[in-house]
């Protein structure tokens, strides 16, 4: 095996930064290293292609998800093409979703929804990034199923007790994004400034959006 | 026989909202995986994966954080296929041991 | 073609076979409505062995009633959970 030689398309610095590399590696970061390099010098895969993809992953943010619904806050028509197909919809803003199919589902004065994996962390990345630790963890994903409003408490939202709540469980290839109300009081907003008030908790279906 | 990863109306206590940022091992072998399963390789599914995670034992799958489970599993697929042989990985993963403590010697 | 139509009442089979399911252990056995039919796809029990997920299966969104998916649900009785079930797992409800 010939000496593993760097590619240097990636942020690799000797002697390392004390803030990032401080602790030595543990078993799986050692053995995840040693699979990239092993898959790279198979050609398998490439560094670029792999740099690229950690830059693709970096990309993808809370602020697709927000610019949706904004957009379907203040375009009717838009809106309802987003409740109809979700993928072509979110493709009008730039967000492609190429391997799931995304379900929009929408909260009205009667219903409020929100979104689990119980199996694992399934989870619309290309609208909100990565999944946060507490959707992936054990207590979420057992819980938010059979006691919602019990959850969502811990959040800090409290809804009407006549409130339907509609538990999403993404077991297979949908992925979900809550389309939440427009907040009274953000009549006079434009459609950019409500983007500033869509929170990721809020598309999930954990928290509500607030007027600022 | 209800799988470890299956935790639908289980009993737990209160949601730590703690979050951290992803490391770049983290988002490391998440490109890996993304890399496997495109519509250019395919050597791995999702479902595969998964497979793989819920095949860890529960002692393990509690234990491990997220994305060690991730890299235990795609690790064993990429074994199982014979993509890598497990005599390479091991051989890989004393050379990067190596290195990461050469950077705490000699500083 | 797909088996069930939306508005359709199915119950979920209560199989525990070994392997890698995409049916949550808690909804088997269970009975609900059809919501939508989302489409036909790969079957995960067979893509989790590495093989083409053939013949693809029918993919359903499933609506339950929460106060009758738990014992003793203590929130709104109107709640509801919707979960994507694979139409094997179905059985038509007379």
């Amino acid at each position: 095996m010939s000496q593993h030689t760097h590619d240097h398309g990636h942020d690799h610095r000797h002697p390392p930064q004390p803030d990032i590399d401080s602790e030595p590696m543990g078993y799986y970061q050692i053995m995840g290293a040693a699979l990239g390099e092993l898959l790279i010098e198979k050609g398998v895969i490439t560094a670029d292609e792999l740099r690229a993809t950690i830059e693709l992953i970096d990309s993808k943010s809370p602020e697709g998800g927000a610019k949706v619904v904004a957009r379907a806050w203040t375009d009717r028509e838009y809106k309802k093409r987003l409740l109809e197909n979700g993928n072509a919809t979110v493709d009008e803003l730039g967000i492609e979703m190429p391997d799931t199919h995304l379900v929009v589902v929408e909260n009205t004065d009667t219903v409020h929804n929100v979104i689990v994996c119980t199996l694992c962390s399934c989870y619309p990345r290309m609208l909100l990034g990565l999944p946060p630790d507490w959707y992936k963890a054990h207590a979420y994903r057992s819980r938010v199923v059979h006691e919602p409003r019990a959850v969502l408490g811990e959040f800090g939202t409290e809804l009407p007790d006549d409130t339907e709540i509609r538990v999403h469980d993404s077991t297979a290839d949908m992925r979900y994004l809550v389309l939440p109300r427009r907040p009274d009081g953000t009549e006079d907003m434009s459609e950019k400034e409500l983007v500033e008030l869509v929170t990721r908790d809020c598309m999930i279906g954990v928290t509500l959006p607030k007027a600022l | 026989m209800r799988g470890i990863h299956d935790l639908g109306g289980l009993p737990a206590g209160p949601v730590d909202q703690a979050e951290h940022e992803h490391g770049y091992w983290e988002k490391r072998i998440d490109g890996i995986r993304l890399l496997l399963a495109d519509k250019k390789r395919r050597l791995i599914t999702v479902d595969e994966m998964r497979r793989g995670i819920e095949s860890l034992g529960k002692d393990v799958y509690d234990k491990l954080s997220y994305y060690e489970c991730w890299t235990a599993s795609v690790t064993g697929v990429m074994l199982e296929k014979g993509v890598i042989t497990t005599d390479e990985l091991g051989r890989k993963m004393a050379e990067v041991e190596e290195r990461d403590k050469a950077r705490f010697e000699g500083g | 073609m797909a088996r069930f139509a939306s508005g359709d009442k199915v119950l979920v089979r209560k199989a525990y076979p070994p392997g890698h399911v995409r049916t949550p252990w808690y909804i088997r056995g269970k009975s609900g409505v059809i919501e939508r039919i989302c489409g036909e796809f790969g079957n995960p029990e067979e893509l989790a062995y590495g093989r083409d997920g053939t013949p693809k299966q029918t993919l359903y969104r499933v609506r339950f009633a929460q106060n009758e998916v738990w014992d003793g649900y203590a929130e709104n009785p109107k709640d509801t959970v919707d979960i994507e079930i694979y139409e094997h797992w179905l059985e038509p409800v007379a």
